[in-house]
């Protein structure tokens, strides 16, 4: 009897957790979508229902902003930091992995401390390095120190393990070469890899937000998510305009995630397996 | 007959393991260890913008007489030692009841409660923001619920301000933590649970003497990157304040504080490479400090 309520109990409060849990975590979400159809007032009044200011909203949005260039900064910079991440972090998972030597060993413990290395110590020395390449304002700085990443060379060490010997031996036998090996054989055997890989990488470039405010300065060349934080910090930020931009921006990390939630999470995984 | 040898530990020679591993190399050495290292030097040197000459200690003993750096440290220091704890034992909790199969409908939950990591930091603190408007929702919310007689000053208030900050990181980072330790509890026998609790240990003994012991690994790992991040704080707190760090910067960060001492105020590199210093110096002790604690408890 006393088990029996126990037990109902104990479902009742990991069900009110769970639920309570949940409906903060998605919260947010139903009012940024809610928030671009009403007015700035009713946002910050606490308004939690459908409004019709939806198009006014859009429409101040694409006024103020320039978005189809804003969005194409944000894409070029992503595409370009992800591509070139994934390609020197595979190479170097890969050369780490297969081609092992007590050197190359010590270098990898070493590359690996530099996790440790906090942004912030970088930046100004960084930017001066920028300002002394005549690169300010441009993006090509601001994808240059995101590509070599020793959290993504890690990512694909640990993915390369599985990588099948056979496979190599067989192309060895056949006569291809090491570069061949990599590019035929095991950059289409990985792709699962990749997949997970570029979607984490792509998201992390995308969002990204202190390195690009330091080197981007003209609105020409400014990313979404610079454009979002001006409009908020306004001196009156017009609320209605910034939700519109956020679900704008949030859009596209939140579709990659419900159309390849698996290759999504093994991605945030990759470093425990 | 050298070929037979492939695929063994100890080619020293190789030169096909060099060009692989040579561009992320390279990469690394321009972008990162030749900028820490630069970085150092920086802090030992004095004046505005790139004039600058050598001075000794004097950032150092500087640091200790700047009543903002003291404030910017103590604030750090809060965030972490407060959210760090909360956000892992809640992952923690949240994780070890959804590992259990009988959960009614928890890959919905699972998904629900990581939903947080796809957002960008600048868009939920954006949200955040207006959300704790002093009529926002989340004030309006609390006095219908009864539990707040007058609205909270979440932006104008030191210490609720710093709540804020706290909330915010909380919300964003706790599904991330928890996706980690559901992984791990994956690769537990659950037949150790059933044992257990056929043996009459309750829930709690369950998650406290199986669960944590088992995923200590996770755990320190999750306490890491939770340690690097936290004390990297940068983007919710200048999104929240409009850069300031405010209120009388209750909120200000060390990173926020760098970045105004390069970028706002009149360029002192050489003083702000030393703040950045004290980062890098506190994330290198309590990493070793956590892995020290962690072995320690092994024996």
């Amino acid at each position: 009897m006393t088990n029996g309520i126990g037990r109902a109990a104990s479902a009742l409060l990991t069900y009110g957790l769970l639920g309570l849990m949940a409906f903060l975590s998605v919260f947010p979400f139903l009012w940024m979508v809610l928030g671009a159809t009403n007015s700035s007032i009713d946002i910050i009044k606490g308004r939690v229902l459908p409004g019709e200011f939806l198009s006014t909203n859009v429409d101040k949005f694409f006024t103020q902003v320039n978005a189809p260039l804003v969005f194409w900064n944000s894409a070029k910079i992503a595409i370009l930091a992800t591509v070139l991440t994934l390609a020197v972090s595979s190479l170097a998972g890969y050369g780490f992995e297969i081609f092992r030597s007590r050197h190359r060993e010590r270098l990898y413990r070493a590359m690996l401390l530099t996790l440790m290395i906090p942004f912030a110590a970088l930046m100004i020395p960084l930017f001066i390095m920028m300002g002394k390449a005549g690169l300010i304002n441009t993006h090509i700085a601001v994808v240059l120190p995101t590509i070599g990443s020793a959290f993504v060379v890690f990512y694909f060490r640990q993915c390369t393990k599985a990588f099948p010997s056979e496979l190599r031996d067989a192309a060895k036998v056949d006569g291809l070469k090491e570069w061949q090996i990599f590019l035929f054989i095991y950059v289409p055997v990985m792709r699962s890899t990749y997949a997970a890989a570029f979607i984490i990488v792509f998201m992390t470039a995308w969002n990204n937000y202190l390195w690009p405010l330091i080197v981007l300065q003209s609105n020409e060349t400014k990313t979404i998510t610079l454009v979002i934080s001006s409009l908020a910090s306004a001196y009156y930020p017009d609320y209605g305009v910034v939700m519109v931009g956020t679900v704008l921006a949030t859009l596209p990390t939140l579709a990659v995630f419900f159309f390849m939630q698996r290759q999504f999470v093994q991605g945030m995984l990759g470093s425990v397996k | 007959m050298v070929h037979a040898r492939r695929g063994s530990i100890g080619r020293y020679y190789d030169v096909n393991g060099w060009l692989f591993v040579a561009p992320v190399l390279g990469l690394i050495g321009l972008f990162m260890i030749y900028p820490i290292v630069w970085s150092l030097w920086m802090s030992f040197q004095s004046g505005r913008g790139m004039m600058m000459k050598f001075a000794g200690f004097a950032n150092i003993v500087r640091l200790w007489n700047d009543p903002v750096f003291i404030k910017a440290l103590t604030n750090t220091m809060t965030y972490f030692v407060v959210q760090v704890p909360i956000m892992i034992v809640l992952a923690l909790i949240l994780a070890s009841i959804l590992n259990n199969p009988r959960i009614v409908g928890r890959g919905l939950f699972r998904t629900a409660i990581f939903l947080p990591c796809v957002t960008s930091l600048v868009a939920y603190s954006v949200l955040f923001k207006g959300m704790f408007a002093p009529d926002g929702v989340v004030n309006s919310t609390l006095a219908t619920l009864g539990v707040i007689s007058s609205p909270i000053p979440w932006l104008t208030h030191p210490f609720w301000a710093k709540v804020l900050v706290i909330i915010a990181i909380t919300w964003r980072w706790t599904g991330y933590n928890m996706i980690f330790y559901l992984a791990a509890l994956q690769n537990i026998d659950r037949s150790i649970y059933e044992v257990a609790r056929i043996d009459g240990v309750p829930a709690w003994a369950r998650f406290t003497h199986i669960t944590i012991p088992l995923l200590k690994p996770v755990i320190l790992f999750t306490t890491v990157i939770s340690t690097i991040g936290t004390l990297q704080l940068f983007d919710e707190v200048y999104n929240l304040t409009e850069g300031r760090g405010g209120p009388s910067n209750a909120t200000l960060t060390l990173s926020l504080y760098i970045y105004n001492l390069t970028f706002r105020f009149m360029p002192n590199f050489g003083y702000a490479a030393t703040v950045s210093y004290v980062i890098v110096v506190l994330v290198a002790l309590l990493a070793f400090f956590q892995f020290f604690a962690a072995r320690e408890r092994d024996k």
